[in-house]
């Protein structure tokens, strides 16, 4: 998983060192120069919305990444149910026995109703699973669409015909209810229909589904770009120097691609973070003892007239991550394409 | 001008591009014929100046030449040698020595390369190793267009429009060409830097012996720098002649009226110059007039202009190596100057 840090945000500069000790914008002098990777750094850097925005993104990545690790440390894990070791922890009810939700010093974020499950750490693997098949969705989503836009931009007459017409078909699905309607599908290819379905399956399934139907969108709009690069006369001088097709594809165009591919990409994670939840919550994603952020809100959803504390750490934390994302896409956009208009 | 092989020889030379419309199966319904029969060659270390209105099928030569794009008919050699439709593979030893220098600086330079990777990338893709390594021949090539060696690592939206037309000089020279192709190479910079620019490659042209395709609209610039100039007019050559003869003695009216709405600095007491105002549009290159092309727009067209194309011939009174594409080619009593019909007048 690389997640889209703001260093991944502005890929052609290599360090920001220099940058650092020399905070004003002054006009390059000697052999120092500034890259336009340097510039949108340096532009990005006074954002203010960016960077909070950034270091919020930061801290659930590395949250997620390091859940194991902060599971072992607080000493609980997601799937035991603590509140059959411990009948004390709920009511009469089955809703927990302590105020807030059953938050304590041994319990941070209080614990489930019913079964009793620790809610920190289940949000803790619920937020690492969530994100880890976003990003891998995300990533897979934006490969396919680069690939596929350029190729199509590149070679234009009738593949480009043929893969447009494909991406107006994609684009015309309604993609909910298509996903609802596809994961089915897509778990009968791997699994027989009486057989249970690993979790490892759901989730790729996930990935595939949530990929498939996400890539036009990429690559109709790197297929304009492209179709707008390829006739600049840059390109057509590396063609006069005698320059190979991979060439022109990936030493003169690609760099000038970047910046579309990271935007996109920044927009499209967090919207991949929300279908998946959605997914989880309307039961075709992840199910219950996986921890999920969809299968947490879904829980929460049927107790939360009773114990409004277990609803409220997934949604909240989900609203935070979406929303600290999406000004980063937002930020990112303006640092690399300062010319686009909000 | 040429009695053995030239280095560049272009016969025949056509292109024409489709026009596909047609609903709901699209074919062809049509053709621009951008450039249609072009005869010329290009003697070594000679520059051709290349001169028309927009629009006339200049750029459209200049990268048939460079194979940028596929000739419809014609034949172009380079050496001898047939490259009308070599492929990349058979091109390729042919690439390295003929370039081409573009119109646009702030186009015709990636954004996200060093100048550094934008000059060393020729010798890159073609494997030369220069003495030195290639970072020292960069460097050379920098010094040798004018810029600093140290800006290597620069940028190029940290130059300005001829600092930048110079780098793509520079990138043309990397490979030592023996012709390069300017397609405009002046028009998009300001005037105070055009003459700098046009000075750098008449100092290239002459110092390394290397021959151009000089590709513009404004005769002032070609007549400074190019030895041999033809006139386009819709795709085709209406007259091709040594500079001298050709801006001293124009046989085609088109060439004419063109040479006479070059503006000109003159002191008040002398006459105004005789001008010659061409009336109308240049017609559609989709559908171009029958005959002479120039016809529909020439004071003194016939019938026989509209039936007959001129063939592009030594007229009478031509020097060798003139040629002119005229029925009615012009002489110095043909056109009434108006200063000539008021002398009279002033006389009196």
């Amino acid at each position: 998983m690389t997640p889209p840090t703001p260093s991944a945000a502005a890929p052609l500069e290599v360090t920001d060192a220099s940058v650092e000790t020399s905070p004003l914008p002054s006009t390059p002098k000697g052999s120092d120069s500034r890259s336009p990777g340097r510039l949108a750094w340096t532009r990005f850097k006074r954002d203010r919305t960016g960077v909070i925005s950034a270091y919020i993104v930061i801290f659930f990545i590395v949250i997620a990444v390091a859940a194991p690790l902060i599971a072992k440390l607080y000493g609980k894990d997601p799937y035991t149910t603590y509140a059959s070791q411990n009948p004390d922890l709920l009511n009469a009810f089955s809703y927990p026995a302590g105020p807030n939700g059953g938050m304590s010093s041994q319990f941070w974020f209080g614990i489930e109703p019913q079964l009793g499950r620790d809610v920190f750490t289940f949000l803790l693997y619920a937020i690492r699973n969530s994100l880890g098949i976003a990003a891998a969705a995300a990533i897979l989503t934006t490969v396919l669409g680069v690939l596929i836009g350029v190729t199509a931009g590149y070679l234009g007459g009738k593949v480009d015909y043929l893969v447009g017409r494909v991406i107006d078909i994609l684009l015309s699905f309604p993609s909910t209810l298509f996903f609802i309607a596809f994961m089915p599908v897509v778990f009968g290819f791997f699994v027989a229909p009486d057989d249970d379905i690993p979790t490892s399956l759901r989730a790729i399934s996930l990935i595939i589904v949530l990929s498939f139907f996400g890539w036009s969108s990429i690559a109709r709009l790197l297929r304009g770009q492209v179709l707008g690069l390829r006739e600049r006369e840059f390109i057509e001088a590396a063609k006069i120097t005698g320059a190979s097709p991979m060439r022109i594809v990936f030493k003169e165009l690609l760099p000038n691609l970047w910046t579309p591919i990271i935007i996109q990409f920044t927009l499209l994670l967090p919207l991949f973070v929300t279908s998946e939840a959605g997914l989880s919550f309307l039961g075709v994603g992840m199910i219950d003892p996986t921890p999920d952020w969809g299968v947490m809100i879904a829980r929460g959803a049927q107790f939360y007239t009773e114990d409004f504390t277990f609803m409220l750490f997934p949604g909240l934390s989900m609203v935070i991550f979406v929303l600290a994302f999406n000004l980063l896409g937002d930020s990112v956009r303006d640092a690399l394409d300062p010319k686009s208009k909000r | 001008m040429s009695d053995t092989t030239p280095l560049l020889d272009v016969s025949g030379l056509t292109k024409h591009f489709p026009i596909r419309g047609g609903f709901p199966f699209p074919r062809t319904i049509g053709a621009v014929q951008a450039v249609d029969g072009l005869d010329f060659q290009v003697a070594t270390g000679e520059s051709l100046g290349l001169v028309g209105e927009s629009g006339c099928g200049k750029s459209t030569t200049g990268r048939l030449i460079t194979r940028l794009l596929e000739p419809t008919a014609g034949k172009i050699s380079y050496r001898g040698q047939d490259i009308t439709h070599a492929g990349r593979k058979r091109l390729a030893p042919i690439r390295s020595e003929i370039q081409m220098i573009f119109q646009d600086p702030y186009a015709s330079l990636n954004p996200r390369q060093t100048v550094g990777k934008i000059i060393a990338g020729p010798m890159e893709i073609n494997d030369i190793n220069p003495a030195g390594g290639r970072e020292k021949r960069v460097r050379e090539l920098l010094e040798i267009v004018g810029l600093n060696p140290e800006h290597y690592n620069r940028f190029p939206h940290e130059f300005s429009g001829g600092q930048r037309q110079r780098i793509g000089v520079a990138r043309a020279l990397a490979l030592e060409p023996k012709l390069i192709v300017a397609d405009e190479p002046v028009s998009a910079l300001d005037v105070s830097i055009q003459a700098q620019v046009v000075n750098l490659l008449q100092k290239v042209q002459q110092e390394l012996g290397i021959a151009f395709v000089f590709i513009a609209h404004d005769l002032a610039v070609v007549r400074h720098f190019s030895q041999r100039v033809a006139v386009m007019y819709l795709g085709k050559i209406v007259e091709i002649a040594d500079r001298d003869d050709l801006y001293g003695n124009p046989r085609h009216p088109y060439t004419r009226a063109l040479l006479s709405a070059v503006p000109e600095a003159t002191a008040d007491e002398t006459p105004a110059r005789e001008r010659i105002r061409l009336v109308g549009d240049v017609p559609s290159p989709i559908s171009p007039p029958s005959g002479c092309r120039f016809r529909t727009r020439c004071w003194k067209a016939t019938d026989k202009c509209a039936s007959e194309a001129p063939p592009l011939v030594q007229v009478e009174g031509n020097k060798p190596g003139h040629l002119t594409a005229c029925h009615y080619p012009e002489t110095a009593e043909t056109v009434p100057s108006p200063r000539l019909a008021k002398d009279p007048e002033a006389a009196a």
